[in-house]
């Protein structure tokens, strides 16, 4: 195959303690960590692994929002993607803008596979690629533990609820990724030396020919409510009790 | 008046209990009417049983061959073509309903709300973000379907005394072949079910084998439990994938869940928040799963399951 597209969006490190805005109009963004979606990360290795296998020959990161995802996109290209488009924002996009976006560079690059993260680890949201899938009116591959390619078709093993499940789909296709597909690799410096003299483009939507489309208001974020502490019990003989009290055993 | 479709999930053998969860959350939509439909290749018997869900007024019943195996890119564009004359469609926030719904929701030309744990309104719904860390409150617009999946740990199954309608229908869509099921490998068990369980007990990495686990499983089975892990029990080969608990397995509301050498990530504990009384057994004191326990005991696991279970047997 081709080109494989990539998904990298930029989040909240999956390590920093995220926290509600006194006014709940957020979350606490100032100072914090931001980092590739992990979800995304793994798509980025699947393809790196793709291509090592001689099976791709160009691998673009994609990365949506404002011009500080670029520090994704260059994390991106030191882990080996050849090159990156930044498609530019003032605000954040919903979903289905998303998805239309992704799409325009779907008939700008013809790629043979599409791969993302099953969801971002902000808002939680597990739509693009399914949404992306639709619009291109195209097969998915949702939750990926496993991805084989064989010519024209890939198999794929996805994890779901009842275990493991595999499906055939033809290329092109969009497949979403599971924790489990692989380990991603450390990026090493000279690696970041190379990425700051591979291609990053910027596009505005306009250029793209999308329209932002009336999302969901967001009215209001909160803290979620705590459970209250517990207590300690020395023992099996108390815990038994502990358990027996609260008509549990 | 709200009128909701729902997206029934099954095996080919019984509905799942996530679709009287989806019901339940239809039911708190002002003035519902709601309807169910089961695509299959041989529905009679599950339509039956959705039938029998409490507040269904009808159950429409999609026989098909293309239906087997409910591929979302098959099933998309059948819910697509019934969605006239509904004001919500709503699925579970399951794996198949996170593969199917936001297909569906292209197809209208909408946003999905994802995750649905209260309905605010007929239009305004809350749903965790970060990880369940912050609840964000939302609202669809109103000329236009809502799509959701319903987050199934927030809401209780509806009962099943019910006699609703049953229609069998046909939808006129255009289904594709790009995509094929080969096979579903599933862990054969005669245990409860691990998202529909009253008690759930899990063991982590600490468990340290898939022999050593064998203890995790001989305290369920004095509990009458079903078994979860952590992710670090899961990708170190203890036990297969559909076991594991947490923002990135299964979201579960037990009664009782016992976490067993389960040190507490964020991601696990997002998937117990809503379990009754959490009990964690660990040998560090200082173990963030403490801080959510409801009772905590510190301690050598080795020592205690088979001490617990033992009791517990008696």
């Amino acid at each position: 195959m081709e080109k494989i597209l990539v998904g990298l969006k930029r989040v909240v490190d999956f390590n920093v303690r995220v926290r509600v805005k006194s006014d709940g109009s957020g979350v606490e963004t100032d100072g914090v960590k931001m980092s590739i979606n992990p979800f995304d990360e793994i798509a980025l290795e699947e393809a790196l692994r793709i291509r090592e296998r001689g099976k791709a020959s160009e691998i673009i990161a994609v990365s949506i929002g404002g011009s500080d995802a670029q520090q994704q996109l260059r994390t991106g290209l030191a882990m080996g993607a050849d090159r990156a488009i930044l498609v530019t924002t003032e605000s954040p996009v919903d979903q289905l803008t998303i998805a239309r976006i992704f799409l325009a560079l779907v008939h700008r690059e013809k790629p043979d596979l599409v791969l993302l993260g099953k969801q971002a680890i902000d808002n939680d949201n597990n739509q693009t690629g399914q949404m992306l899938a639709t619009l291109w009116d195209r097969p998915q591959a949702t939750f990926a533990s496993k991805l084989e390619l064989d010519g024209n078709t890939a198999r794929v093993t996805r994890e779901v609820d009842a275990g493991l499940e595999t499906i055939e789909i033809d290329l092109p296709a969009v497949v979403t990724t599971d924790l489990r597909l692989n380990e991603p690799r450390y990026v090493k410096l000279p690696d970041i030396m190379k990425a700051k003299k591979k291609p990053l483009d910027q596009l505005s939507l306009s250029e793209l020919g999308v329209e932002p489309s009336r999302g969901l208001t967001e009215v209001s974020y909160e803290a979620p409510p705590q459970r209250s502490k517990g207590v300690r019990v020395e023992d099996v003989a108390g815990l038994v009790a502990a358990l027996g009290a609260r008509g549990l055993v | 008046m709200s009128r909701i479709l729902v997206v029934a999930e099954h095996d080919g053998a019984s509905i799942n209990p996530s679709t009287a969860k989806c019901v339940a959350c239809a039911g708190s939509l002002p003035d519902a009417d709601i309807h169910v439909v089961v695509f299959s290749d041989n529905a009679e018997s599950l339509s039956a049983a959705a039938s029998r869900l409490a507040s269904v007024s009808t159950v429409l019943q999609v026989d098909h061959p293309a239906n087997q195996h409910l591929l979302a890119a098959v099933i998309a564009p059948q819910v697509a073509a019934l969605a006239d004359g509904y004001t919500h469609i709503f699925g579970p926030s399951t794996t198949f309903g996170k593969d199917l719904m936001p297909r569906v929701a292209a197809l209208l030309e909408v946003n999905q709300i994802s995750d649905v744990m209260s309905v605010e309104g007929s239009h305004r719904f809350k749903r965790p973000v970060y990880a369940g860390n912050a609840i964000l409150t939302v609202e669809a617009p109103s000329d236009r379907p809502v799509v959701a999946t319903v987050r199934t740990a927030s809401w209780q199954a509806v009962s099943n005394d019910n006699d609703a309608t049953v229609e069998k229908i046909s939808v006129d869509a255009s289904l594709p072949d790009h995509t094929r099921f080969v096979e579903l490998k599933t862990g054969k068990s005669d245990r409860p079910d691990l998202q529909t369980a009253s008690t759930v007990v899990s063991g982590g990495r600490a468990l340290g084998s898939a022999e050593k686990f064998d203890i995790i499983y001989k305290l369920a089975d004095a509990l009458g439990a079903a078994v979860g892990a952590s992710r670090a029990a899961v990708d170190a080969g203890y036990v297969p994938n559909e076991m594991q608990v947490g923002q990135t397995g299964k979201i579960i509301a037990p009664e009782l869940y016992i976490a067993v050498g389960i040190s507490g990530a964020i991601q696990h504990l997002t998937g117990i928040k809503d379990a009754g009384t959490i009990v964690a057994i660990n040998k560090d004191a200082d173990a963030p799963i403490f801080e959510i326990a409801d009772i905590g005991l510190v301690g050598d696991l080795f020592t205690i399951v088979p001490e617990l279970a033992e009791a517990l047997r008696k």
